[in-house]
């Protein structure tokens, strides 16, 4: 690669750094209002107790937990595409992991937001976690929702040192080419980085660790999601199919997140030359991928409990088959199914804009998946005396919407402070490949070969 | 507990004995339609058959308090956790309100304090002194009168004597008319629950589960 273009990289990449238009402080204030007033809400609700919000016996949980599987959900989007592309060495994955990797934290911190604030009691949330205390109790170990508070933090810490490595060189560039208070900020991230051999060394093989080791944790946090609902015996809760369907879900969302986000970066950011329609084609093939696969896992979940024919279950398949929820269950269908799978096949429809479309509904159709799992079955337990309608209230309503608002305000003032395509990530794919005689390019394939 | 469906009339005196026992609180009409009514026992009524043939069950419902209770290990704080009597107790300054328990319990019978309980002149005067009054954010439910079970090992202890079967009484058992309710020692295979227990006619409330209730339903003949 040329000075000039490695220049060209380092213009385009850094000019949302260096310039900022009116635009975007309209956007950050618009966000912030929005986020101010879920935080109000918020306030509102522990000071008057959750009798403001829509849950009731014995739908003890809706909003906020569908909130919270939802966005847990979508922080797959990052940490485990860019580890998977990242270990089959898909080169095409260079200006995608970064936007992914930040999707992971901020979802992750928005996601583990909702388990305090459904609390009855927020206030006492640190009793969810295991520290010596005057109480002398453990957390019961035995709660899945004990198991969530250890795979939770587990993931938010291994995802930010997944999203922290890789970022030190391209701070270190900040760090050189940024004036002022900014250049002494970027110093102390860039944590002495030099662009010696041993570091370049040490940074692959640190970044070859966390890629391998993220992806076991990434599926487990969604598999003990799961576990929240399949270890009770709520009628079409207790299922064994929860750990992988909740898995794939996740990971279908995370994409669309992902497609949704490169969509609009490419478009605010006037990154029409790195993020190419091949990225969102290339994105699409996997979106289409988990579709199948959420389509097949729904279907098997759906045609085991109707031939179980088990008369609790039934009642809650009912009643989203055909009754109260039919019309939410098969607006979810649509939206993760029939129109995405064309828009996704048909390789002329799988454009910058076939891919959004699709990414835009499968976002939506997600999180009525998470709310089709949770509010029926509480709704219709097993003694019919006690069955009972949700209806959300103002209060859940506007947390929600806080919460997306939240995710595209932190996304935002990140792409003002951090290169959001990793830069000297660029710059080594550009480097040209060394030239193999035929005699190396045997050996390579050789690899390939079954040997005795 | 055992309770003999054949006896019940559906009357609700358990219901209102209960409320006054525990220091329960009140929703009030528009609360109530919204599911925030608190009820540790409740009579559930089941119709059969079309007009002019219908036939009404009753079934007081309360705490079931299973040997195998789903409530218990789904609680982070050990504020749902079985106690050495065999209890299911509820430690009300322990929940932080997850509601994860009154998810997991199958016959509903756990309640969540929605808001802080206020009582309107001059109905918080007979608050029972024996009853903490939760506050908001906990989940509660029917403790078999724990309260009652524990004054009357301690009078039994003080008399220096041993219980007699049916001297406890919880609030329901104590106001049931038509004694359909029966209280005692499962471990007494002489006390009269025991006996009803064993009865032919006695079933366990969603049994299948495998919950191992502690109350026994003696099913109606007639």
């Amino acid at each position: 690669m040329d000075l000039a273009t490695e220049r060209k990289i380092n213009e385009d990449l850094l000019r949302p750094l260096r310039q900022t238009s009116v635009w975007f402080f309209l956007l950050i204030a618009g966000l912030g209002i929005i986020v101010l007033a879920g935080v109000g809400s918020w306030m509102y609700q522990i000071w008057n107790g959750l009798a403001v919000a829509g849950i009731r016996w014995p739908v003890f949980w809706a909003f906020y937990i569908t909130n919270f599987v939802f966005w847990i959900g979508i922080s797959h989007a990052g940490t485990l595409i860019s580890a998977i592309l990242r270990l089959v060495n898909a080169t095409w994955r260079r200006p995608v992991t970064r936007c992914a990797e930040v999707i992971t934290v901020f979802a992750l911190m928005i996601g583990a937001m909702f388990p305090i604030i459904h609390l009855g009691r927020p206030w006492l949330f640190f009793w969810l976690i295991p520290y010596p205390s005057e109480r002398q109790i453990w957390p019961n170990l035995r709660s899945p929702l004990a198991w969530d508070f250890f795979a939770i933090s587990t993931y938010l810490t291994g995802s930010t040192l997944f999203l922290l490595l890789p970022l030190i060189p391209d701070f270190a560039l900040l760090r050189d080419q940024m004036r002022g208070w900014r250049k002494r900020i970027y110093a102390v991230l860039a944590l002495g980085w030099q662009g010696t051999t041993k570091q370049w060394h040490r940074l692959e093989a640190a970044m070859q660790i966390m890629a391998i080791a993220i992806v076991p944790v990434a599926v487990s946090v969604h598999t003990i999601v799961s576990f929240d609902f399949s270890m009770s015996s709520v009628p079409m809760w207790h299922s064994t199919v929860f750990g992988p369907y909740f898995v794939a879900g996740a990971i279908f969302s995370g994409i669309a997140a992902l497609i949704l986000a490169m969509a609009v970066l490419r478009k605010a950011l006037h990154l029409e030359e790195y993020l190419h329609p091949v990225h969102f084609q290339n994105l699409g093939k996997l979106l289409l991928m988990m579709s199948l696969l959420w389509g097949y896992f729904t279907f098997a979940e759906r045609l085991t409990t109707w031939y179980g024919n088990n008369s609790a279950e039934m009642a809650v398949f009912w009643e989203t088959q055909t009754g109260a929820y039919s019309p939410l269950f098969w607006t979810m269908v649509f939206c993760n199914f029939v129109i995405p799978f064309p828009l996704l096949a048909i390789r002329r429809l799988r454009t910058i804009t076939g891919t959004v479309i699709a990414s835009s509904l499968i976002v939506v159709g997600m999180w009525l998946e998470r709310f089709l799992i949770i509010v029926p079955s509480l709704a219709t337990k097993h003694l019919p005396y006690a069955w009972g309608a949700y209806r959300p209230q103002p209060v859940e309503i506007m947390i929600t919407v806080a919460t997306f608002a939240a995710m595209v305000l932190l996304y935002a003032l990140f792409a003002k402070a951090v290169p959001i395509i990793s830069i000297w990530e660029l710059k080594v794919g550009g480097h040209a490949q060394p030239v193999l005689t035929p005699e190396e390019q045997e050996e390579q394939r050789e690899l390939w070969k079954a040997r005795p | 507990m055992a309770v003999d469906l054949d006896r019940c009339t559906g009357c609700e005196a358990c219901v209102t004995a209960c409320r006054t026992e525990n220091n329960i609180r009140i929703a009030g009409p528009e609360q109530s339609a919204r599911g925030r009514a608190i009820a540790w026992i409740r009579v559930e009524r089941y119709y059969e058959g079309d007009f002019p043939d219908v036939r009404v069950k009753f079934r007081p419902v309360m705490c079931q308090q299973c040997d195998a209770a789903p409530c218990e290990p789904v609680c982070p704080t050990y504020a749902s956790h079985h106690t050495d009597e065999g209890l299911n107790a509820q430690v009300y300054n322990r929940c932080i309100g997850t509601r994860y328990c009154a998810n997991a319990c199958p016959y509903s019978v756990r309640f969540f304090n929605f808001g802080n309980p206020v009582w309107d002149r001059p109905l918080e005067l007979p608050l029972n002194p024996d009853v903490s009054v939760r506050e908001v954010g906990v989940v509660e439910k029917c403790t078999f009168c724990v309260q009652r079970i524990n004054a009357g090992k301690e009078q039994a202890k003080a008399e220096n004597r041993e219980l007699q079967d049916g001297e406890i009484k919880p609030a329901c058992v104590q106001s049931c008319p038509a004694s359909a309710l029966v209280f005692g020692d499962l471990n007494d295979a002489e006390s009269e629950v025991s006996r009803l227990s064993r009865s032919s006619r006695g079933t366990k409330l969603l049994e299948d589960l495998g919950t191992l209730p502690k109350v026994t339903y003696l099913q109606r003949q007639f």
